[in-house]
Order: C-alpha cells, then structure tokens, then sequence
C-alpha cells in the first residue's frame, strides 16, 4: 500500500479532496500512467487518429443502444413494428435509431483503418503481439455484435441473413446440425432465435467487448504505442527515463485528437442527417419489408462489412476445390523439400497435407466454403508471427513490398465489391483468384517478407517540428 | 514462505476440492446450455399439413408453411416432365441417392422426385445455407443462368440451381437435390404434408 498523503492545511478543497480520493483509490495515478504521463511517439501521423476514434463509436453505439432499448420489442409479432415506431412515433427516435445504424458501419471503417495502419506500420510484431491478438478479438466481437444486431429489426434481410449464416454452422461434419439447432432455438430462425440475439446482443457481448478494450489498452500502454517509423522510442531515453521521441499523451494526443473527432463527426452527422441509408449500404432496402419465412428477396447480400468474407464463402465451389488441394499439396512440397526441419517433422506435414487433402475429397465444398470464411479473420491472428521482414515499418521495407499492399487492398474492396452483387460465373472466377491472393498474402509472408533489401533505419523517429 | 514445510495434506485436499468445484461448475453449466435447445412449444409446433391441391393448373406452383419452412407444390407440365431425364448428365446427384433417408423418401426415389409424376412437392429450402430459391420456370438463356437453362430454380443467395425436380446441378454451392417431404395423398386433390404411410 502507498504512503497515506495529508494535504497541507491551507490547501484549496480540490487538492484537499483528490488527496482524500488518492488515500483510498489511485485517481491520479492511473491519469498519469495512462494519460499525463503516457509516452506516445511524437511522429504520430494521420493513421492514428483510428484508435481513438473506435473508442468515440463504441461510446455512441452503447449510448444510443440503451435508448433504442428502452423501445424496442425483441419479439418475433412485435420487433418490426417497434422499430418502425421508434422511426415514426418516439420524439427524437429516428434521430437515436440512425446514428445506432450510421455507428455499425462507422465502427468498421474506423476498425478497418485501424487495422490497416497496423499492417503497414508492423504495430502487430514483437513486442506488440498481445495488442495485435486482443484486437483481432475485438474485431471476432464486433463481428458477431453486428450480426446478432442486424437481426433485430426483423426485416427480410435481417432475418435471410441470419438464416444463411447459422446454416453455415450446420455445415460441420457430425455435430454440424445439430449446432445450428441449439444457436437457432428452433427449427428455422424464429421466435426463439430473436430473443436470444437479442440477450447476445444487448448483453453478452457487449460485455466481452469492453472487457477486451480494456486489456487492448493496457497491453498497449504496458509495451508503448509503436509509430510510423517503427523504432522504439524506449530505446533512447533521457535522464529522468522519459522515452526522448516519446511526448505525453495528454495533452498532446488528447487534445490533437478532439480536432480527428470534430472531422469524423461532421462526416457522421452529414450522414446520420442526409443519407441514413447510405444507398442501401448502410441499411439494406429489402429490410423495410417486414421478415418472410416463406419467401426469400431475390437478391440477399449482407451488409458491406461482411461481404469480403462472404465473397471467399461464394468462391468455394466444387471445381475451386481441386485448385485448394492443388495449393495444399504444393504447400506440402515445398515444406518437405525446402523447410529447414528434422526429418520426423517434414514427414508429419506431408502425412498431414495428405489427411487434409483426404478430408476436402470427402467433405463437401460448403463446409470448406465455412473454413475459408472462418480462416479468413482467424488468419489475423497468426499475423505477428507470419511477418517475418527484419523492419518494421513500410517506409523502410523494400519498394516493391508497397505493392503487395497496394494489391491486397484492391483486392479486398474488390472482394467486398463482388460480395455486393449478385452471382455470375465471372465474379465466381474473380472471387476465386481474390482468395487465393487474400491467403496468399498471408501464408506466404513467412517467405515473402525476408525477400528484398531493406532501407536502413535511422535511430530516432523522423520528426520535424511543426 | 520457502522456509515453512508444505503442507502435503493440506494440499492434497486444496487440490481434490478444486477439482470437486470444477466438476460441480461443469455440471451448473449443463441447464444453461440445454436452454439453448428448442422448447418444448417449438418442438409441438411440428404438426402436418393438409393441402388441397385441385386449383392448381399446369405450370404453377403454391406455396404452404410445414414446421416453418416453404414447402412448394408444383404441378409440372408435359414438357417439364419430358426434360427432367434430358439434363441428368449436369446433375450432381439425378438419382437422388444421397442420403436416401433424409433427403428423398422411398417413394419419390424416381426420375420425377414424386409420388404422381406430375406433382412436385419439396421443401423450398437450399441446401447450401437455407435461402429459399426463386422460380425460374422460363426456359431459355437469362441472367445468372446458362444459356441452355431448361427451368428450374435459382437461388439468390450463392447461385446454386435446381431443375424442375429439385435436383441440384453439378459444381454448386448447394451439395444436395432440395428435400422432399414426407407426404402422402388423402384423395386425388387433398395431400398431407408431414405425414407417410410409414408413420
């Protein structure tokens, strides 16, 4: 336990007051360690202002979340109708319901770009690597909250939607439907399933979600903010061991990042007030149709945040199949003839390529079609030990890696594109090829990234007073 | 603490109560989980269907609710039927021989899928991931379709395709020919969905 601290006696009654607290809770302590006293690189640029910004959108979903709550049926009869009576009837409803809808979408753009300063900036390797898993995590929640929320208004594509993707569980081998039976409540998503997602929804993971943030924050804080540059600034330290590139985080980044908060939320507001729906993107029309058991819309897509993972769902067909196990036994080859690893082990890869290889004979290519999907989000995880590229950073990686991720970035919005649009044999193909890029990029990287000259990089950050 | 002796019982029962504790929340957990299943009102709700199919002329389809789920009735004509065994070379499964028991019951293990040829009755339900198709009964080259398309259904979730007997097409998404329900005629016009000779 601290020293118990007595203020002097002619103290203000602030002082007086935050020395009682301080006795008893470490008010100021934590304000220091996480704001005051928070070292952060100095160089930050136009990249970091996501971090911030997620936390903006998660306060305004949970906010306007409890007063959508106070409103709302989670009933299979009454849901549909309580929604469009918080739009019509409820003063200021539309208002709370639209920037609930507008911060789904918005969360993922910030998320995404988030998640892409990452990548490019290597904030994802040693020592960062707990921050990287903890906010794959959040982004597995936030997934999971989105989906279970856009089920609620019980329109058609809420409830096609959910449909499709607790089917895609029944795809399991053996214990495949029965899953899906225990996560729908019933036969076919109903009633049951409604008021379950909703228990998830409001609840559950919201709960897992702020607990996740929570440890995001204090893995960052334990390991310090990485920056364009990728050097740590812990490295060089002045006398009192305050990091010399390092300024604190408050109120340098407190108050530069109210400024990223004023520009996001006029972009927010302009859309909240002028396009709600964004188009059909940020709320689907077929969702105005109350939810149809009986009658699927002629095209259903999920909203666009989904729809790079649902491209690769689509792009698994029985002939993608033997390209899949074409590229499993290559992987096989060259682990076996190229790996620098005991023979016992290069033996156990070739018997395990030729189990997998077995299984995506005899298993249909739905199942694979759920593995990809999955694969594709688990495969962030594994990230901090993919990379495997002496530098950091991208300004020091060598030029022609620029274009790796040039290219992945096209082709995840093509991806997301063709996810959008309805089934044609050419955007099979180009989802197909988009696959196999997405995972290559990835499992890959082990070889990829060591190939090439790197720039030397310099001690301390690049910064220039401005 | 390191130069105090460890209490070996102590520990002994610190470790056996723990594990008692475990396997007690383990058990907790059980209640919990098994309220995830259907409810018993979910399970009752599974009664059979009775349709009277005399208003349906050639070349339409109804639709009735069984269990919640689309069961279509399709009266097929002539020319529908005189097709089916043309295109079984693009089918993943003509014979309907994948699971026999879940998918096709006995008597509708032929060319047609029904009982009288002419009537189709399946679950419009694919099964890729549970979309309902839509109705492509028009023949002939359209959107998302080949260009030799004989009619058939289309899914508008991942483009699987299904002929006039529900059978699916070769390298689909969907793995399997749509379900055919148990059912059986009362009379010439009046069927009952959910119900077989067998039960």
């Amino acid at each position: 336990m601290a020293e118990f601290k007595t203020a002097p006696a002619d103290a203000p009654l602030g002082v007086k007051l935050l020395t009682w607290v301080d006795n008893r809770f470490p008010a100021s302590q934590l304000f220091k360690d996480h704001m005051s006293e928070y070292y952060a690189p100095k160089n930050f640029n136009f990249w970091y202002i996501f971090g911030s910004l997620s936390l903006l959108v998660l306060v305004i979903q949970i906010v306007t979340g409890i007063f959508l709550v106070m409103h709302y049926k989670p009933d299979a009869a009454l849901a549909f109708a309580s929604v469009e009576y918080i739009m019509r009837d409820v003063p200021w409803g539309w208002l709370v319901r639209y920037m609930h809808s507008t911060g789904a979408s918005a969360f993922f753009i910030v998320v995404y770009l988030h998640m892409f300063r990452g990548l490019l900036y290597g904030s994802y390797r040693k020592p960062r690597e707990l921050v990287w898993i903890f906010g794959c995590a959040i982004f597995l929640c936030l997934m999971a909250e989105a989906f279970m929320g856009y089920l609620l208004p019980w329109g058609q594509m809420s409830y096609w939607g959910a449909q499709v993707i607790v089917n895609l569980f029944s795809a399991i081998p053996f214990i495949g439907p029965d899953l899906a039976l225990l996560i729908r409540g019933d036969y076919v998503v109903g009633d049951a399933t409604l008021n379950r997602f909703f228990s998830f929804h409001v609840i559950a993971v919201p709960l897992v979600l702020l607990g996740l943030v929570v440890a995001h924050i204090i893995a960052l804080h334990e390991v310090g903010s990485n920056n364009p540059d990728g050097v740590e600034i812990k490295a060089k330290k002045d006398a009192q061991g305050r990091p010399l590139d390092g300024i604190p985080f408050h109120p340098y980044y407190s108050v530069h990042d109210i400024f990223g908060v004023g520009v996001f939320l006029m972009a927010f507001s302009a859309i909240v007030f002028f396009a709600p729906e964004f188009g059909g993107y940020f709320l689907e029309f077929n969702n105005f149709i109350p939810a149809d058991p009986l009658k699927t819309p002629l095209h259903i897509a999920p909203v666009w945040y989904f729809t790079p993972f649902y491209s690769m769902l689509r792009a698994i067909t029985s002939e993608m199949m033997y390209a899949l196990i074409a590229c499993v036994l290559a992987g096989a080859a060259l682990g076996a003839l190229k790996a620098r690893l005991a023979a016992p082990l290069k033996g156990a890869i070739v018997v395990a390529a030729l189990v997998v290889v077995a299984a995506m004979l005899s298993i249909d290519a739905k199942f694979w079609g759920v593995v990809v999907m999955g694969g594709a989000v688990i495969i962030l995880f594994a990230l901090p030990w993919l990379d495997h590229c002496p530098v950091k950073s991208i300004r020091y990686r060598p030029d022609w890696h620029k274009w790796v991720y040039v290219v992945f970035v096209i082709n995840f919005v093509i991806l997301a594109y063709l996810g959008v649009q309805p089934p044609s044999p050419i955007g099979e193909r180009v989802s197909q090829v988009g696959t196999l890029y997405y995972f290559g990029f990835f499992l890959l990287m082990p070889w990829w990234s060591k190939l090439g000259q790197c720039k030397p990089v310099p001690d301390r950050v690049t910064f220039s007073a401005h | 603490m390191s130069d105090q002796q460890v209490d070996s019982g102590k520990r002994t029962w610190l470790i056996t109560t723990g594990c008692a504790g475990a396997v007690g929340a383990g058990f907790a957990a059980v209640p919990f989980v098994s309220s995830f299943q259907p409810s018993e009102r979910a399970r009752a709700a599974g009664a059979a269907v009775e349709v009277d199919i005399g208003a349906l002329k050639p070349g339409e389809k109804m639709t009735v609710e069984w269990r919640g789920k689309p069961v279509w009735i399709v009266r097929r004509t002539p020319e529908q039927l005189a097709a089916l065994p043309k295109i079984d070379p693009q089918l993943a499964d003509p014979k309907s021989e994948r699971k026999p028991g879940e998918l096709t019951p006995e008597y509708a293990r032929n060319e047609a899928r029904s009982i009288k040829p002419e009537v189709l009755v399946v679950v419009g339900i694919c099964t890729h991931l549970g979309c309902s198709p839509s109705d492509k009964f028009q023949s002939g080259a359209q959107p998302s379709l080949p260009d030799d398309w004989a009619g058939g259904f289309l899914c508008p979730c991942h483009g699987s395709t299904f002929d006039m007997a529900g059978r699916v097409f070769k390298n689909k998404p969907a793995p399997d020919n749509l379900e055919v329900p148990p059912h059986m005629y009362l009379s010439d016009t009046r069927l009952i969905i959910g119900e077989d000779k067998k039960a």
